[in-house]
């Protein structure tokens, strides 16, 4: 699953089908749809329980990004969009996703999801957008209970991550294990904001730092503002990572460390697993279904 | 005497060659780029050669700017805030109440009668109100970033922004470019989004009539109208903003080495 060009900084785009799951036309179909400030992600639902999914990049038109994850996620399915019976959308474009019978806050989204991929021991739930980062506080069933989230700089962001992964021409699938090749823990960098990253990165570079000490430096300083965003909201484990940073293995563990607690552990998307990224578009399509059932007996 | 001031700032680097009078014998500037050590090296090489003269000249150096560390040994040090009190002061008599804008930093000045710096206010670690939010957005906005002053001048009016963040600022102009809305007046937004961060810095050292602008983006226009109209007073800008730094520096070792 590795870039090896200019846009290796990008998550890849992938769409799966779960194995050993099957549809039928009496079965209900229900799809949510998160287009996210930097990614899109469509989750299709069969009777509640995932089917298959898309993750794609959000374009400058968040409509037309809409119906490209949608149509991607149901790619190699027997199931069509006309067969899909509600459909959630979520996200920082949820306003503009056109098949959507219904739009929800993302917030909700993530808990609902967090919840179904890794049950009812999660209570907190670290999102890590492109362009945001939020702290959510749920219950059992994964209803938010509180959260709070940076509205006003976007440092500490997957966007940041971005940045260095292009600068530095490591794709992004690799860059927490290459944050981690390192002999001693530097200290974090003094400035995350993203549109100094590269100033900070070249100043380190100039200096002697070697790529990786100059990844983990930062992605500390990442780990640090994520760790105080969910001590201002509370800390109640089993605490999780949603989002593309759940996917950097050099951000989970420095929040661990930071926090002095372990995330349960992220699910083996590269194989057969659920996808911690979609974790928006699945609870949307869980609240799809509810929504759904709740029409038919009305 | 001869005496030689460097800036070297996040982006780029300046030099000013000054004669025994104080006056300017030459300046130039460069990018400082991956090799900084270089950039310095030729700004210095440039100005020496314009003014005529050779390194076994130089009788002071000074050095201000936030890369001070990669200067020559033999540079005295100046803080960014007596240069730019310095130069201030100098160029203008009267003058108490100073902003700088540059690349990747905002700042205001208060200074007293003699030029002698007594409080700032400096807006670090975060873009927005320097000039990368103007770099950014233009960049956005498909325009060269000389052009958009001009441009943004001509609005009535200006969209609404997120000014707190370049990164949602940008997301922002994307998204205002879809849906239509004239350039000129993101343009404007932008600007003024800037002035009021400034503004608000000044603000808080109290203004003093009369207000000076330093730093490269006071050669822009756009960003200079939002400021007056936002302070509503009138700002005063040397003809070389870009070299305030180097100046400022320069007069402050040279005076130091007259008592001498």
């Amino acid at each position: 699953m590795t870039a090896q060009n200019s846009d290796c900084w990008r998550w890849q785009e992938y769409h799966r089908v779960m194995p050993g799951k099957s549809y039928t036309s009496n079965d209900v179909a229900t799809a949510g749809i998160d287009v996210g400030s930097v990614g899109s992600k469509a989750a299709v639902l069969v009777n509640g329980e995932i089917y298959s999914w898309g993750i794609t990049r959000t374009g400058s038109n968040s409509p037309e990004s809409a119906t490209k994850v949608l149509d991607w996620a149901l790619k190699d399915t027997d199931i069509k969009q006309s067969d899909i019976k509600y459909i959630v959308g979520t996200g920082y474009g949820r306003v503009n996703v056109p098949m959507a019978n219904k739009a929800l806050t993302e917030i909700a989204c993530h808990a609902k999801g967090a919840n179904y991929i890794w049950g009812s021991q999660v209570h907190t739930v670290l999102d890590v957008g492109g362009q945001d980062i939020k702290a959510i506080r749920c219950d059992d069933t994964g209803r938010v209970t509180s959260f709070l989230m940076n509205d006003k700089c976007a440092a500490g962001t997957g966007r940041g991550m971005e940045v260095f992964a292009d600068l530095l021409k490591i794709p992004i699938e690799e860059i927490g294990e290459i944050s981690l090749k390192i002999d001693e823990e530097p200290p974090a960098v003094s400035c995350t904001c993203v549109a100094f990253a590269k100033t900070e990165a070249v100043g380190l570079l100039r200096k002697g730092w070697s790529k990786e000490k100059v990844i983990a430096a930062y992605t500390k300083a990442m780990a640090v503002r994520m760790s105080t965003l969910i001590n201002r909201v509370g800390l109640e484990p089993a605490l999780v990572i949603t989002g593309g940073q759940s996917k950097n293995i050099g951000i989970v563990s420095r929040v661990e460390t930071a926090l002095g607690v372990k995330c349960l552990p992220t699910p083996n998307w590269r194989e057969n697993e659920l996808d911690p990224m979609i974790a928006g578009a699945l609870g949307a399509g869980i609240f799809a279904k509810a929504l759904y059932d709740k029409s038919q007996t009305q | 005497m001869i005496t030689v001031g460097l800036d070297i700032g996040t982006q780029s680097v300046k030099a000013i060659v000054l004669n025994d009078d104080d006056k300017i014998l030459a300046r130039a500037q460069t990018f400082s780029g991956f090799d900084p050590a270089k950039a310095i090296q030729d700004v210095i090489e440039q100005t020496l050669k314009t003014a005529g003269i050779t390194q076994a000249d130089i009788n002071a150096f000074a050095v201000t700017g936030s890369s001070v560390e990669l200067a020559p040994s033999n540079a005295t040090t100046v803080s960014m805030m007596s240069a730019d009190a310095k130069t201030a002061t100098t160029l203008f008599s009267k003058v108490q109440t100073i902003i700088d804008v540059g690349a990747e930093e905002a700042r205001a000045v208060k200074c007293d009668e003699r030029g002698i710096m007594t409080d700032f206010v400096v807006n670090e670690r975060c873009a927005a109100g320097a000039g990368t939010f103007i770099e950014a957005m233009a960049r956005a906005l498909e325009i060269k970033m000389e052009d958009m002053g001009t441009l943004s001048i001509k609005a009535e009016r200006a969209s609404s922004i997120n000014a707190s963040c370049v990164i949602f600022g940008e997301s922002d102009v994307v998204s205002l470019i879809h849906k239509q809305e004239p350039k000129h007046e993101i343009a404007r937004a932008v600007y003024d989004a800037m002035a009021d961060r400034v503004s608000s810095m000044v603000h808080r050292l109290g203004i003093n009539p009369e207000i000076v602008l330093l730093g490269g983006v006071a050669k822009d226009i756009g960003f200079v109208t939002s400021l007056k109209r936002k302070l509503g007073v009138d700002i005063l800008i040397p003809e070389f903003p870009e070299y305030a730094g180097a100046l400022g520096a320069a007069l402050i070792v040279a005076a130091k080495e007259r008592v001498r």
